[in-house]
């Protein structure tokens, strides 16, 4: 400001100048949507609260009974109160991982096909269709799994037993490479197949978030290194891929919570089994969400309370890796705007 | 590493036009005569030299040589940073294509094996209470399951919508710490599984209230799983709504309701309609929720408040868990309803949806200049008539501007 004015305020009146009281008027149709807009935050405060503190409560009865067991007993009969989810926990993870492990190069690759090679008149297209992906029902994925990819992938299965067998993941029980008679189908209903299709449900989720941030790196910066020249591959590895590595990290664990509380498409495909199954090309596995679909039907009061426990394990599991990918990813984005 | 131009090109030629394209013909070459090398390579592995079988096993080992002779070839006249270029750009591309066709292997598997039982009208029209496993497709249907999943999603919609979106309103238009509990709650929920939030339903409205099962409690566990997907997504659109705007009502004396039901809501309408009906697909494609609380039943029931309900990701579920070739048939056939269903949502939330908020479709945008324009002239006309009402004549600056 150059114009200074200058105001004499005398001694006596200085006292009364202080901060101003502000007050809004407030009619009342706006006191009334004020209190209904916190009511319904309320509400839903209480509906999302309810059911961690009911999960909390009712599984906490059948936490009392096993104690520790609940972690490391592999056997599900809580009726004679022999349970523990080591089993269907390990399961759970086994199939997350197998997932992430085909989700990330194939969401990765189609992430930056889209953000950097696709030709721009179909670029709108692929995100329609990816997006669409995410949105196709797990039912269907499950279907699709079972029917179709099932009986192709079982000489797959066959063959990575046969020659990579001496890793321990990979031993089938029950095969024998040069026995020609051998049938495939003890690769059928196995970790690996229904890792394969979950991987697939959640590429589509984890590529989107990565090509948003694949988006977002600064043109300056990729002409910069273009201008210097670099291939287009110098350019993504120089400036893309350092700065989507909070989109590639978080979109990655968001999938990984989205593989964990799969159901439908894994309870369609595995064939469950209550020992812990390290073997992943072999039939059998187990999750807690598909132990909770099997059960619930003809559970006993405990039981019911015990799958309580087993579902809290499985929520807070999903809440931990949910919570550091939303962290990871909000970090990314708030780097990007200070561009 | 030293680049030798000179021997090449003879000063004397005349300077040649720059070839500015993005594909080289000689690229097109070699990845064509690649492609045809690693074909006719495995299939020599394949038929004659090794006993190997199977499609898939086809397929990557001669994109594995695909791979390998391709790096041979364009190091014969590349550079080495050229040649990863050139590598990774085949397999970035290959793995989008791989992810297009799984998409389309997905959708058109399912669809494809359910046209036998889309084919016959019956399906559309019956129940599935009459016909027995052993029954042919012209017997029997899903409109138990159609009419199922069309009443538990609007009865989920009609608690969720109004629900989430005051929620989201809420969050953005009150913030403060009170604010910021009911988010970290509602973003901490989005992660629950849904199987957990049908357990929970199962848990209190039919062990612990003593209800039955029922099209009711399915549509609580669908609204208790899609909330937290409508107020989060909603609440990123609200936030889009640009500040000026709002400040501009608010600075012309407007409450918070008036700013929230005239400028803000209007505003974001596209993107919370977009909001709204990915989180139907969401609810609609769901099955864990309902399995554990509709009750799976094969007849018509349009009462959600008693007996058991059906809907189509649950009908699929059951039908194809027979071995019977017929109900797997028709397993796929409502699939292939469910598919179309999402498909179709999908398709509506892209039309309605995917512009930001104040971006105006070319119709809104027509309609709001003839808006405008009717106000501009009965601001004139008003400014004219009171002119002439104290008698001031024509002023200066209505002789210059152009009328």
């Amino acid at each position: 400001m150059s114009v200074t004015e200058k105001i004499d305020v005398p001694a006596s009146e200085s006292s009364m100048d202080r901060p101003r009281r502000l007050v809004a008027a407030v009619d009342r149709p706006d006191v009334a949507f004020r209190w209904i807009a916190r009511g319904s935050g309320t509400v839903v405060l209480v509906i999302m609260s309810l059911v961690g503190l009911f999960l909390l409560y009712q599984g906490y009865q059948a936490i009392q009974v096993a104690g520790l067991n609940f972690l490391t007993e592999q056997a599900w009969d809580p009726n004679s109160g022999k349970f523990g989810i080591a089993a269907v926990l390990v399961g759970t993870i086994l199939i997350a991982l197998t997932a992430i492990f085909f989700a990330l190069p194939l969401s990765l690759g189609t992430a930056l096909y889209i953000s950097e090679y696709a030709p721009r008149k179909i670029k709108n297209a692929l995100v329609t269709i990816v997006d669409l992906m995410a949105a196709v029902p797990s039912v269907v994925y499950g279907l699709w799994g079972l029917f179709f990819l099932s009986p192709e992938i079982l000489p797959v299965s066959q063959w990575i037993a046969s020659y990579l067998g001496w890793i321990p993941i990979f031993t089938v029980h029950g095969f024998k490479a040069d026995d020609p008679l051998a049938t495939p189908t003890v690769f059928a209903a196995s970790t690996f197949i229904a890792g394969l299709v979950v991987g697939l449900m959640v590429a589509p989720i984890t590529s989107s978030i990565m090509r948003e941030v694949f988006t977002q790196a600064p043109l300056g910066e990729r002409e910069g290194a273009l201008a210097l020249g670099a291939t287009r591959w110098g350019m993504i590895r120089s400036v893309v891929l350092p700065f989507g590595r909070g989109g590639i990290i978080g979109g990655t664990m968001l999938g990984l919570g989205r593989a964990l509380g799969e159901t439908i498409a894994v309870y369609l495909i595995i064939s469950p089994v209550f020992v812990i199954q390290p073997h992943i090309l072999e039939k059998g596995a187990n999750t807690i969400s598909a132990l909770i679909a099997l059960r619930y039907n003809e559970a006993s009061p405990f039981e019911l309370s015990a799958l309580m426990a087993a579902g809290l394990a499985l929520f807070l599991m999903t809440l931990v890796v949910n919570f550091v990918a939303s962290i990871i990813i909000s970090r990314s984005r708030s780097g990007s705007q200070g561009d | 590493m030293t680049t030798v131009i000179g021997d090449r090109l003879p000063p004397t030629t005349p300077e040649a036009r720059r070839n500015t394209a993005t594909i080289r013909t000689v690229d097109v070459i070699r990845l064509l005569g690649c492609a045809a090398a690693s074909i006719g390579f495995t299939s020599w592995l394949y038929f004659s030299a090794l006993p190997l079988e199977g499609f898939l096993g086809f397929v990557l080992i001669s994109y594995g040589l695909f791979l390998l002779l391709f790096m041979v070839v364009t190091s014969f006249d590349e550079n080495g940073p050229t040649v990863r270029d050139r590598i990774i750009e085949v397999v970035v591309n290959s793995l989008a294509f791989l992810m297009l066709l799984a998409l389309f292997s997905v959708v058109f598997y399912t669809v494809g094996r359910g046209l036998g039982p889309l084919g016959n009208l019956n399906f559309f029209v019956q129940d599935m209470s009459l016909a027995g496993p052993l029954d042919p497709l012209s017997k029997g249907g899903v409109i138990h399951a159609m009419a199922g999943t069309l009443i538990m999603i609007t009865m989920a919609l009609a608690v969720s919508v109004p629900l989430g979106l005051l929620t989201a309103v809420f969050l953005s238009e009150y913030p403060g710490r009170y604010a910021r509990i009911v988010r970290t709650i509602v973003e901490a929920m989005t992660a629950l599984p849904s199987i957990v939030a049908g357990l929970f339903i199962y848990a209190t409205v039919i062990i612990f209230l003593g209800f039955n099962r029922s099209g009711l409690a399915a549509s609580l566990a669908i609204t208790v799983m899609m909330l937290p997907i409508i107020i989060r997504s909603a609440d990123v659109v609200l936030r889009l709504v640009p500040g000026n705007l709002k400040e501009a009502a608010r600075a012309l004396g407007a409450s918070t309701w008036r700013t929230v039901w005239t400028v803000t809501l209007p505003t974001a309408r596209s993107g919370l309609t977009t909001a709204i009906i990915l989180g139907t697909a969401r609810g609609i494609g769901e099955t864990s929720p309902v399995l554990l609380t509709a009750g799976a039943t094969t007849f018509l029931n349009l009462n959600p408040l008693s007996g058991p309900m059906s809907s189509l990701p649950l009908t699929t579920f059951a039908l194809v868990r027979s071995p019977e070739p017929n109900m797997i048939a028709r397993g796929f056939g409502s699939a292939a309803v469910l598919m179309v269903l999402v498909v179709l949502l999908f398709a509506l939330a892209r039309i309605i949806g995917g512009r930001g908020p104040g971006q105006l479709s070319s119709r809104q945008e027509r309609a709001r200049t003839r808006q405008s324009k009717v106000d501009d002239y009965r601001f004139r006309a008003r400014e004219l008539g009171a002119r002439r009402h104290v008698g001031g004549g024509v002023s200066e600056r209505e002789r210059t501007s152009p009328s």
